[in-house]
C-alpha cells in the first residue's frame, strides 16, 4: 500500500473515532439532560449503539495496511444491532406497566389493549 | 434431505456465525461448521415449529443496507435534538401504527428498524398483534412519522416476506 | 500517526461517559432509570473492550468484547422482566 494512501486510511479512521467518540458521550449525556422517562430511552440506544459501531468499524479496519481484514467485529455489531431493539422495548414496557412513562397513550385502534395493560397479560 | 437440514436458513446462519467467530478459512473449521449446522437444528427443531417463509432472501440484503444508513443518518438528528433543542421544546408524542404484515418475524423486524431509526422507539405491541405502540422523540407531526413508516419500512418488508 | 490521538479522545470520552453514567446511576429519579443506566454501561464497556483491544495490538479482547456483547443484554431482559413480573423463570 502506498504511503498516500496509508495516510488517508488513517485520517478516515481517526474522524470515524473522534465521531464515535462523541455519540457514546451524547447518548451517556442525554441521559442526564432529557427531562422525561421515556425521552431518556431514546439517547442511550441509539448514540451509544452507533458509538460501538465506530470503535468497531476502526478495529476492523485497523490492519488493512498489512492486508489484513478481521470479521469478528461484524459478529458484534450483528448482536449489538439485533439486541439493542430487545432491551429498549423491555424497557419501555416496564415504563409503561409502572406508569412511569407518559401517561397520555394512545388507544391501540384494534379494538383489544396493548399487551403490557391487557388483563391478563401474553407473553412479553 | 429435508429431515436432515429442517431449517436450511438457520443452518446457513450457522455456518457464517462460525466463520466469523474462528476468523479464518480452513478446511477443519468447515468440517466442524457444518457438523454445527447440521445438530443444532436437529436439536431446537421442537422450538421451531414452522420455518420463516422470506419470498425475496435479496430485498432483505437491500434493505439491510437502508437501515443501516438510515440508522447513521437518524443519530445526527437524535444528537441534534440532546445537544441543542430547549428542553421544553422537545415535543413528545406517542404514535399508534396500525400493521398490515402478518407473519411474526416480518414484525419483529419492523419493530425492531424502528426502534433503530431517526427518533423512534417501539414499545408495545396491541394485544392482538394489530397495531404498534411507537414513541417518538421529538415529533412535531406525529401522522407524517407514521406514514414515513408505513412507506418506508412497512411496505418493503410486506415485498419481501409476503 | 494520528491514530493513537484519536484513540486517545474516544477513550477519553468514554471515562466521562461512565462518570455521567454512574452519576446518573446515584441520582437516577426511578428503578427503570437505573437497569436503563445500566444498559448504557455495558454498551460502553464493550466500546471500552474494543478500543483497549486496538490500543494493544493484539485480537484477543476481541473474544471478551463478543462473549459481552452476547452475555450483556441478559442482564437488562432479566431485570426488566423482574421487574414486569415479579420474577425471572416462570
Amino acid at each position: 500500500m502506498t504511503p498516500a494512501l496509508d495516510m488517508a486510511l488513517d485520517l478516515a479512521l481517526s474522524a470515524v473515532l473522534v465521531g464515535g467518540g462523541i455519540f457514546a458521550l451524547v447518548g451517556s449525556y442525554g441521559l442526564m439532560r432529557l427531562p422525561r422517562p421515556m425521552q431518556r430511552l431514546h439517547a442511550p440506544t441509539k448514540a451509544t449503539t452507533i458509538g460501538v459501531g465506530a470503535a468497531l468499524l476502526v478495529s476492523a479496519l485497523d490492519l488493512l495496511g498489512q492486508g489484513q481484514v478481521s470479521w469478528k467485529e461484524v459478529l458484534i455489531t450483528i448482536f449489538l444491532l439485533l439486541t439493542a431493539p430487545i432491551s429498549a422495548l423491555f424497557l419501555a414496557k416496564t415504563l409503561i406497566l409502572r406508569g412511569e412513562a407518559d401517561p397520555d397513550i394512545p388507544d391501540s385502534g384494534t379494538g383489544k389493549p396493548w399487551a403490557t395493560l391487557a388483563p391478563e397479560r401474553h407473553d412479553p | 434431505m429435508r429431515r436432515l437440514f429442517p431449517h436450511p436458513y438457520l443452518s446457513l446462519t450457522l455456518v457464517i456465525l462460525w466463520f466469523l467467530l474462528v476468523n479464518q478459512w480452513k478446511l477443519g473449521s468447515l468440517v466442524m461448521a457444518i457438523i454445527l449446522a447440521t445438530i443444532i437444528p436437529l436439536l431446537t427443531t421442537t422450538w421451531w415449529p414452522n420455518r420463516p417463509r422470506v419470498k425475496r432472501p435479496f430485498g432483505l440484503a437491500a434493505y439491510s443496507i437502508l437501515v443501516l444508513w438510515d440508522v447513521i443518518v437518524a443519530n445526527f438528528q437524535v444528537a441534534r435534538i440532546v445537544l441543542f433543542m430547549p428542553r421544553d421544546r422537545i415535543r413528545s408524542a406517542w404514535i399508534t401504527v396500525p400493521l398490515d404484515l402478518q407473519s411474526p418475524e416480518a414484525i419483529s423486524l419492523l419493530a425492531g428498524t424502528i426502534t433503530m431509526t431517526p427518533g423512534t422507539l417501539t414499545s408495545d405491541m396491541s394485544a392482538c398483534g394489530r397495531a404498534l405502540l411507537v414513541h417518538a422523540l421529538h415529533a412535531p407531526d406525529p401522522d407524517s412519522v407514521r406514514n414515513d413508516i408505513k412507506t418506508r419500512y412497512e411496505a418493503r418488508l410486506k415485498r419481501i416476506f409476503e | 500517526m494520528i491514530l493513537p490521538y484519536a484513540l486517545l479522545f474516544f477513550l477519553g470520552s468514554l471515562t466521562l461517559a461512565f462518570v455521567l453514567n454512574l452519576w446518573r446511576l446515584f441520582t437516577a429519579p426511578t428503578l427503570t432509570d437505573r437497569v436503563l443506566v445500566l444498559d448504557t454501561m455495558t454498551i460502553n464497556a464493550i466500546a471500552l473492550i474494543v478500543l483497549y483491544g486496538i490500543w494493544t495490538g493484539t485480537g484477543l479482547y476481541m473474544e471478551i468484547a463478543v462473549l459481552f456483547a452476547l452475555t450483556s443484554f441478559v442482564g437488562t431482559v432479566a431485570y426488566c422482566k423482574f421487574l414486569l413480573r415479579g420474577n425471572i423463570i416462570e
